[in-house]
């Protein structure tokens, strides 16, 4: 008696405990917001979460070893134990007479019963026949599965933090980093191959959303290729339990463009290839041009006009000036003085790929609670270990037959199949 | 004959089921019963082919994908699941008036998808993140979750009104299911959803895992629906193991069901990665 009122208190400790759980992570979601602001982010991994979490599973894991030992001794036992008089009390037990001899019935009845009931025992009373039949006994531990599955959750997110990692990376199209950066704490960690991206793609659909981010990647060891993938996002490369996802891109300077010189006064057009920093000789007049910078979005009188490169373009005399090369308008180099105009007549667009670089080897821990939680919770809500009684008493003549059961759980369902399975009794007797 | 047009007729039937089944709670006389079970199973057989047809158009398009992206899709969905499962337990359980508290549930639904100016009925590209197999699993496991606990709602408001009448005084609550029968089917329909809220959870993770390179990110949404779920599961614990019944089932299960408004509409205003169920 004692240990079932501290199972019944401690069983009540569990409600309790969630609701300020939740409550602090609904309390916590306006933080959330207000933290944001002074750059706190890190509730979810502040020390007092974190034990509220723990307080959780402890609490969890006590009510559970404090059940299951009763539930146990109900689950494996290996005689199960119906106690007829208890059916026989019972309210809602349904009730028919037959003309037929007890044994008969029994006989009628029992494999009747054994279709639907993993369990069957007859026992002779001495009016009668009494059938005991159950199933699904081990449908009680269910629940256990379910807090189970909660404890493997957390404890596959503990193994997580502890050996994994997670990071990021930028990767320029055609180049190999043997290192990545760590986003917790923010240090950069060697890798134990390289990863080169072979190439970057970005397509839109037509109203200008993104569609696809696309990046070729080549795992490099000893500096041989080992591994090829084209990774998109949800679906991204594994090699040795390090999971490369594409996050994000961006542009990055063309190496080498076409620079185009058109002379004012005879109209000719030139083409030549430039690099950054390097001089190029202008054609005709003798003068030079240096690329100088590169600019993601360059604002010209306040007003962006995107991707474009400066450069400085020096006369034969000596005098210079800044030229704006804008890669989206090339109409704008129409505006220069002078007598050649210059402007980008090609170049070949580099991005980089934003990789996010995990390892985590809790992720199996996780995954299979995920699957005893999804089987847990069907068993404990949808299975009950139901009980079936039938007692056959003979009266005068004739025989009474009772119909009774008990579940653990969802006791309204049971009373509708004791109706079913007596009514279909009813009929199995009458065709026979 | 386009997918829209034909949803913006299912909202009109819908609702018309949802008039119907009100007239029949307070009438009482048979024939408008049984003229509403027929209506919602017209607008479920509309809402149905709504789907089916936007899904076909958005292959036409040339980006073909399940009709479950964004908010007005969802919202159909939503209201398609609440038809169903209402059709089911009616069968189940031969009670027409909690069609009175339910119906009204896919209505506002499919009406608030049709007619708010916030909500773009176009058929839009897939964003890359949302390119996934899990998207369908994922959307449908949390939706019916979340249309069973709408049920739920419904019944507890139903358990709410008829328990304060225990003489049966009231005219209007006379064809109501007993008390019992409304306690046992909002447990029913709570154990129900929360499988699926479960389920939906665990397939965000999964996905998240797959798409993002971890399973779990306290982006609001998620820690929206955990609340939601620890909500439900104090109930059913509260229920269990403290034997709790009636009244204050029936007040958790409409606080539980607030949250799961919050986490579908009220988190689309923080940021976070599911905030593409704004348009």
């Amino acid at each position: 008696m004692l240990s079932l009122a501290a199972t019944s208190i401690i069983g009540t400790i569990i409600p309790q405990n969630e609701n300020p759980a939740a409550y602090f992570q609904a309390y916590g979601e306006f933080l959330y917001r207000l933290f944001k602001v002074f750059d706190l982010l890190d509730m979810y991994h502040s020390y007092w979460f974190q034990l509220l979490i723990v307080l959780l599973t402890v609490n969890i894991v006590v009510c559970s070893i404090d059940r299951i030992s009763t539930t146990w001794k109900i689950v494996f036992i290996k005689k199960p134990i119906f106690n007829l008089s208890r059916f026989r009390s019972h309210a809602d037990n349904e009730y028919f007479v037959d003309s037929r001899s007890s044994k008969e019935l029994k006989d009628i009845y029992e494999p009747f019963v054994s279709r639907d009931f993993g369990y069957i025992r007859t026992e002779q009373t001495d009016k009668g026949y009494s059938i005991f039949a159950e199933k699904w006994r081990w449908a009680r531990l269910g629940v256990y599965g379910v807090h189970l599955s909660i404890v493997l959750l957390l404890m596959g997110a503990l193994i997580g933090s502890f050996f994994g990692f997670d990071g990021y990376v930028n990767i320029p199209e055609g180049e190999v980093v043997n290192s990545i950066r760590m986003r917790n704490p923010g240090r950069t960690e060697p890798l134990e191959f390289g990863i080169l991206c072979e190439d970057f793609n970005v397509s839109f659909y037509d109203s200008g959303t993104p569609k696809e981010f696309r990046s070729s990647l080549t795992i490099i060891e000893n500096g041989k290729p080992v591994f090829k993938k084209d990774i998109v996002v949800n679906d991204p490369l594994r090699y040795n339990g390090i999971n490369i996802f594409q996050s994000s891109y961006g542009s990055l300077p063309p190496r080498e463009v076409t620079l185009s010189f058109t002379s004012k006064k005879t109209g000719e057009v030139y083409q030549k290839k430039a690099m950054i920093g390097q001089p190029v000789d202008v054609p005709e007049y003798g003068g030079q041009f240096i690329l100088r910078d590169y600019v993601n979005s360059y604002k010209f009188r306040g007003q962006p006009i995107g991707q474009a490169f400066t450069g400085i373009l020096t006369h034969k005399d000596g005098s210079s000036a800044e030229i704006v090369l804008s890669l989206r308008f090339p109409n704008f180099s129409q505006m220069q003085k002078g007598d050649m105009v210059v402007s980008v007549s090609d170049y070949a667009q580099r991005y980089y790929t934003g990789l996010q670089v995990t390892k985590d080897p809790g992720v199996w821990v996780v995954y299979s609670g995920f699957i005893l939680l999804i089987i847990g919770c069907y068993i404990t809500f949808f299975m009950s270990h139901q009980r079936l009684c039938i007692d056959i008493v003979k009266k005068g003549k004739k025989c009474r037959i009772m119909v009774s059961g008990t579940a653990n759980k969802n006791k309204l369902g049971m009373q509708n199949k004791i109706k079913r399975i007596s009514e279909k009794l009813v009929d199995l007797t009458n065709s026979s | 004959m386009n997918s829209s047009f034909l949803l913006s007729i299912t909202t009109f039937i819908y609702g018309f089921a949802a008039f119907l089944y009100i007239a029949f709670w307070i009438f009482k006389k048979p024939l408008p019963g049984r003229l509403a079970t027929w209506t919602v199973f017209l607008a479920v057989i509309c809402n149905t082919i709504g789907i089916v047809l936007r899904w076909v158009e958005s292959y036409r398009l040339g980006i073909g994908h399940a009709p479950l992206s964004n908010l007005y899709e969802s919202l159909i969905f939503f209201a398609w699941t609440i038809g169903v499962v209402y059709l089911v337990i009616e069968k189940k359980y031969k009670n027409r008036v909690i069609g009175a508290f339910t119906t009204p549930l896919a209505f506002l639904a499919m009406a608030y998808a049709s007619m708010s100016p916030n909500i773009s009925d176009r058929i839009q590209p897939l964003l890359p993140a949302l390119k996934s197999n899990w998207l369908i699993a994922h959307v449908m496991a949390c939706f019916i979750g979340y249309a069973a606990f709408a049920i739920a709602f419904g019944m507890s408001c139903m358990y709410l009104f008829k328990q304060r009448d225990t003489e049966g005084k009231s005219n209007l609550l006379a064809h109501f299911p007993n008390a019992k029968i409304l306690e046992e089917l909002n447990h029913q329909m709570i154990m129900f959803g929360f499988l699926f809220l479960t389920t939906g959870i665990i397939t965000g993770a999964v996905w998240a895992n797959s798409a993002w390179g971890r399973y779990w990110g306290w982006d609001p949404k998620e820690t929206w629906s955990l609340i939601t779920w620890f909500i439900y599961a104090t109930l059913l614990h509260a229920r269990m193991m403290r034997g709790w019944g009636g009244k204050r089932i029936a007040y958790l299960s409409i606080i539980g069901f607030c949250a799961v408004l919050f986490t579908y509409f009220g988190v689309n205003y923080l940021p976070g990665l599911h905030s593409y169920g704004t348009s």
